[in-house]
């Protein structure tokens, strides 16, 4: 069992909860993911970790109620605890030093993901410019973290209310049109936004890793549920990845794929939704 | 008194509605035809059934005991050698094993030695004998178990026994490896058998350490040197799924058969949407391959609901390597078997989905390497076959997450960790390994017989260590 130590609501319907769970805080390194089950009754469902603190043993995640799964996370409370917590997974990003300018982009709840890569990058010395984009100015979440490991923080919102009006891939253009030299973009988000991102960087050759999000099972390898089109090649997101070359990566592909369930995950929804209500009434 | 030459039949649900549910299909003697069925056996001098068996369970001296209705004495001769009894009587392969060896087998059919070793446990687990939890003295030696399948389970046993303080690390949330997310609930009931053959071990005073990934949260050498396991036995199986490598496999409706027996097995998502865990399968189903995992997928696609399930197997009926007690069940509940055809790609419809599978025919040249006769292409044969589903269940490799993070233990180059047979030695001082990550993918009961050696040899290497 793994404890709630702190619940927080950062944007309507996005949670950030630090778990206890000293062992995996110390071997955690920035770009894992953790696949968590609530109770008895649910599903493995794979989050990135979004921070870690090995002196004070904890780990963080940060969640959007989308579905039945997170509805359930969502109903925690602090003092209470999750069934299993599995980590770290997957592999970690490629942090190294005089790596150059970086630049690390965030879409909606994909900042929660890329605020340890940009505090890696950063502590390794390296240059890092932070995109942040959100709907409106109202669900952007972790600034204030951001801004602080960070050389140079752009924010775009779809509607304007704040920052730069558009998307990401705005900003990172200006950034290029700009003449700043750019060694690496990393990117976590929408598939869509990571879609485009690539599509932005391709024709300058700028060198791009995006971090998938197929549906998961076990996370350890053993079911190639996750498994996603890399150039010629079958990879396993959750033992190979989760972060690839994006100029590499079959997005249609991908996309197809995480659809696969959208009728059951409606069967799924309601019936938490009814339990919901139970347990409400009662 | 004349010999009875036939098996005693045992019952079992009624194909038409067994295939419909999740409840075992085989559902083992009563006491009076428990009795009979050990009756047959003759008692040999030189018992050859014991060589058969992978652990030699003493198998006319647990017979003896039930013969005269000493079941609870029984299970203890069997438990002397097998941690896992209920488990083995049901899904070892015995044709291959002790019943091939057994005299009665040469004029007549062998004895049901499963059936027995099942009858006896169950009679056991019936019981319901709570011993206290075993305390190990507290200077007693630590020995680390990665996996708890049936290979780890087995050495756990085995050393709790001898005395060790024994911690199982393992991955996913339920002990039990394969028998717990491979081998379906029809074939082997998960609360009733597995768990509490497991929970029996955890009275020996094995720890069991659920979502542990060795290779991530630990590596080897922690273990070793932080945590201060003398030795480590790694029975990491053969988890990994091989695909075909054909167009179309990452088409949805595409499973391995590890995915969808997970799926179905560990998650329960054959009790959806009561547990969350979703499962798709559509009106028919292909499975690809023909060992005893293409059946248990292709057996669980019918309980879900499917109309129609095709076994696509590229050689003849003869070379299937499934138990034959499992092609027959597969085969009353309506299985179409069709062999010596081989898929060449997957096609899909414009929304991602699958609509079929693009077969050739194949007929059968000259034996390979293996002694079975290679299947060959027939020219211009091609067909199509229209499926929704399509379960790849075409073999398992090795795992490498331990073996990339413990450099000085050498593999093949399969990936296989390279052991000793007898011992279970890796190349890495300390380290043993067994079962499917040292053999590829085998039986239970191989898997046990490994975990039962590799355990009297860590013994042996950590008494000479002193």
């Amino acid at each position: 069992m793994y404890k709630i130590l702190k619940k927080e609501l950062l944007s309507p319907n996005v949670w950030l909860y630090d778990i206890e769970a000293p062992r995996i805080a110390k071997k955690t390194q920035p770009g894992q993911f953790l696949i968590i089950r609530t109770d008895e009754e649910g599903e493995r469902i794979p989050l990135t970790i979004a921070d870690f603190d090995r002196d004070k043993g904890y780990i963080s995640i940060v969640f959007q109620e989308v579905g039945a799964g997170t509805q359930v996370l969502g109903q925690l409370n602090e003092g209470d605890s999750i069934l299993d917590v599995v980590a770290p997974l997957g592999k970690k990003t490629h942090i190294e030093k005089d790596m150059g300018t970086v630049v690390c982009i965030g879409g909606g709840i994909g900042v929660a993901p890329v605020y340890p890569i940009a505090r890696g990058m950063h502590q390794a010395g390296n240059k890092v410019i932070s995109i942040m984009g959100a709907k409106n100015k109202d669900i952007l979440i972790l600034e204030k973290e951001m801004r602080a490991v960070s050389d140079e923080v752009m924010v775009t919102t779809d509607d304007g209310s704040y920052g730069i009006k558009g998307f990401v891939t705005n900003a990172l253009q200006q950034i290029i049109d700009r003449g700043e030299k750019i060694d690496e973009v990393i990117a976590i988000g929408p598939v869509v936004m990571m879609r485009s991102v690539v599509e932005a960087t391709r024709p300058y050759k700028i060198k791009t890793v995006v971090s998938l999000n197929p549906i998961m099972v076990d996370g350890t390898g053993m079911c190639g549920g996750c498994r996603v089109q890399i150039g010629e090649e079958i990879k396993f997101a959750c033992v190979d990845g989760p972060e690839f070359d994006g100029h590499m990566v079959d997005f249609k592909g991908l996309m197809s794929r995480q659809r696969m369930y959208k009728d059951k995950e409606k069967t799924e929804s309601d019936h938490v939704c009814n339990l919901t209500k139970v347990k409400e009434a009662l | 008194m004349a010999l009875v030459m036939k098996k005693y039949t045992m019952p079992e649900q009624d194909p038409a509605i067994r295939a419909h549910n999740f409840e075992e299909v085989a559902l083992g003697y009563d006491e009076e035809t428990a009795i009979a069925e050990a009756s047959r056996c003759l008692n040999c001098q030189k018992p050859r059934c014991v060589q058969g068996c992978p652990v030699q369970i003493d198998i006319p001296g647990f017979i003896a005991k039930m013969k005269t209705g000493d079941f609870s004495d029984a299970i203890e001769v069997i438990k002397g050698s097998n941690s896992l009894p209920a488990v083995c009587g049901r899904v070892c392969p015995q044709e291959n094993q002790c019943e091939k060896y057994c005299v009665m087998g040469i004029k007549g059919e062998p004895v049901g030695i499963g059936r027995l070793e099942r009858f006896a446990a169950d009679y056991d687990l019936n019981e319901q004998q709570k011993g206290a939890p075993v305390q190990c003295a507290s200077d007693a030696k630590k020995v680390a178990i990665v996996g708890s399948g049936p290979a780890g389970l087995s050495a756990a046993g085995e050393l709790a026994k001898k005395g060790y303080k024994v911690t199982i690390f393992e991955a996913l949330h339920k002990a039990g490896g394969v028998l717990s997310y491979g081998i379906p609930e029809f074939r082997l009931p998960k609360e009733k058998i597995v768990q509490v053959e497991i929970d029996d071990l955890k009275k020996l005073g094995v720890e069991i350490r659920l979502n542990t990934v060795i290779g991530k949260l630990y590596t080897v050498d922690e273990l070793m040197q932080e945590e201060d396991f003398g030795a480590v036995f790694v029975a990491t199986g053969a988890g990994l799924p091989s695909f075909m490598h054909i167009p179309g496999e990452n088409l949805n409706g595409v499973y391995s058969a590890n995915e969808f027996l997970t799926r179905c097995n560990l998650m329960k998502a054959y009790k959806f949407p009561q547990y969350h865990t979703p499962l798709k399968v559509g009106g028919t189903v292909a499975v690809i391959g023909g060992g005893n995992v293409a059946m248990d997928a292709a057996r669980t696609s019918l309980r879900l609901g499917a109309d129609h399930v095709y076994i696509v197997y590229r050689r003849s009926e003869k070379e299937l390597p499934a138990r034959l007690e499992e092609v027959h069940h597969a085969k009353d509940e309506g299985i179409d078997f069709r062999l010596l055809n081989n898929p060449v790609e997957i096609i899909g419809s414009d929304d991602g989905n699958v609509k079929s599978l693009h077969c050739i025919k194949m007929e059968l040249g000259e034996p390979d390497s293996s002694g079975r006769r290679r299947p060959v292409p027939v020219a211009g044969s091609e067909f199509d076959l229209p499926v929704e589903t399509v379960i790849v269940a075409i073999g398992q490799g090795p795992n490498p997450l331990v073996q990339s993070t413990t450099p000085d233990m050498l593999t093949n180059k399969r990936g296989n960790i390279i052991a000793d047979e007898e011992t279970g030695a890796t190349t890495k001082e300390g380290v043993f390994a067994g079962g499917d990550i040292v053999t590829g993918a085998a039986t239970v009961i191989l898997a046990m017989g490994a975990g039962k050696k590799a355990a009297q040899a860590i013994d042996k290497y950590l008494k000479d260590k002193g």
